[in-house]
């Protein structure tokens, strides 16, 4: 799924890398904690979470993950979208709940992947 | 290709700026071509040590060895040790703090993932020495 459609799916707004959203993740992890996302390895991922802080993006970053969705409307401070932007990661903004959020996602296609190994 | 030393040392007190050591050494196994594969579970494993490290011992060193056939990587501290290393490996099992909490971190997966994702991985630990963790990633 294209990271354009995930935007436009959970009516979300983009606040870095938004020259990528052509990019396409096979994948998604909803967490909250980081340790369970770095449990999860798939390639071209997708990392949605409630947490806001710059571990969330370094989290990301050693697992190759493309994009990050911050739900319920949490909004990043600068510092951790600067990260973000350095290691080359879209960051977004949804105002739904993680519940909804993955299940909008799971719903239109986009499953964990996880295949019961993780 | 030859053996290649390398070593980062990890600060200690700072659990948000954790994990810069895991970044350089992630960039410099990219740079030497390695694959993904490999550099994701390496990246893991030394990210894992490295909040382990900030969180309990107050910082350390790590050393990482990339042979052609495998990756070593030497997370070493002198903070309180592991009482029960059994304990400590089991997932679920923490003894970290409120702030690592705050963080995503301290949910007793550290260990467990470094297990996961590596190919050896040994202990060895003194209470009120310190920790080395060793972990060995094949590449072949």
């Amino acid at each position: 799924m294209r990271l354009c459609e995930i935007k436009a799916i959970l009516q979300a707004q983009v606040l870095c890398g938004g020259e990528h959203l052509d990019w396409e993740v096979f994948s998604a992890c909803g967490s909250d904690f980081m340790s369970d996302v770095l449990a999860f390895v798939k390639n071209q991922a997708l990392l949605l979470t409630g947490l806001v802080n710059p571990q969330v993006v370094r989290t990301a970053d050693m697992v190759e993950m493309k994009c990050i969705v911050f739900v319920r409307g949490k909004v990043p401070g600068p510092d951790i979208l600067a990260l973000a932007e350095e290691r080359g990661i879209v960051v977004m903004t949804c105002p739904k709940r993680m519940y909804e959020a993955c299940g909008l996602l799971y719903s239109n296609g986009l499953r964990g992947n996880c295949d019961g190994d993780n | 290709m030859e053996t290649i030393k390398l070593v980062y040392p990890v600060e200690g007190g700072d659990l948000i700026e954790a994990g810069e050591a895991s970044s350089k050494m992630k960039l410099t196994l990219k740079k030497l071509g390695l694959p993904q594969d490999v550099i994701r579970r390496a990246s893991i494993c030394m990210y894992e040590g490295e909040i382990n490290m900030v969180i309990h011992a107050d910082g350390g060193q790590a050393e990482v060895e990339v042979a052609p056939d495998q990756i070593v990587i030497r997370m070493r501290d002198t903070g309180p040790g592991i009482p029960d290393v059994a304990q400590a490996m089991q997932e679920g099992f923490s003894t970290a703090g409120q702030t690592a909490r705050e963080l995503g971190f301290g949910a007793g997966m550290g260990l467990p993932n470094m297990k996961r994702y590596s190919d050896e991985m040994a202990i060895d630990t003194e209470v009120g020495k310190g920790t080395t963790v060793t972990v060995k990633i094949n590449i072949a």
